[in-house]
């Protein structure tokens, strides 16, 4: 339990979003740490003003994926950012934003939801990995 | 003095709502607990017999008894 588990987000759609919610959850869970860095697209999805919004799916999701999305939202399924929440209750998920991504959206992290610990660049993020397993959504 | 026996201190309704909640809720909730209170735990979700048995084991608490009645599963575990 030791070794962290850290998730590169790089896309910003709501169904990578949600796996990645339900793969940090799961780690907290069981206390296993994790630790998110954010990308190009899931940085732009972490904006205060757009985290709520609709992102739309993976190209692959065809219309039946977007059919079988929507009847699991409407039946009760918790958005991708409040599984988020939980799982930063549960304590050691530390959310962390790419610093060369900020400058590419010119984002202050102000303009960044609360869920975000922070920015920082590549070599802290590889420090904190450890020899733990990386994941790239 | 079997378990059932010991009064439940918290009870968790995770019916309806889709792996991982059940267990999300359940890790919260039991760290309101003492060590040795019991936590009852009521989820439909299909993955939730494999996925309660490993949260146990994984985290150290005990999983008293484990059952499935017409697809609700029921999860007695006591706090480490």
């Amino acid at each position: 339990m030791d070794q962290p588990l850290s998730l590169v987000l790089f896309s910003g759609t709501d169904d990578k979003l949600q796996s990645a919610a339900v793969m940090t959850a799961g780690a907290a869970a069981i206390g296993k740490p994790v630790h998110i860095f954010l990308q190009y697209w899931a940085l732009d999805s972490f904006r205060a003003n757009k985290i709520s919004k609709d992102h739309g799916l993976a190209p692959e999701a065809g219309p039946a994926g977007h059919a079988a999305v929507e009847a699991l939202s409407a039946a009760g399924q918790e958005p991708w950012y409040e599984t988020m929440r939980q799982a930063k209750d549960l304590g050691g998920v530390d959310i962390q934003a790419c610093s060369l991504s900020m400058d590419l959206l010119e984002l202050k992290a102000n303009d960044l939801d609360p869920l975000v610990d922070g920015v920082e660049g590549v070599a802290a993020f590889w420090m904190n990995a450890g020899d733990g397993p990386v994941v790239f959504i | 003095m079997t378990t059932e026996t010991v009064a439940i201190a918290q009870r968790v309704d995770a019916r309806g709502l889709s792996c991982p909640l059940p267990i999300v809720r359940t890790a919260i909730a039991i760290k309101t607990l003492k060590t040795g209170d019991l936590i009852e735990v009521l989820a439909t979700d299909p993955g939730s017999t494999k996925d309660f048995t490993a949260w146990a084991k994984t985290t150290g608490n005990e999983l008293v008894t484990s059952s499935v009645t017409d697809g609700v599963y029921r999860f007695l575990l006591r706090r480490k």
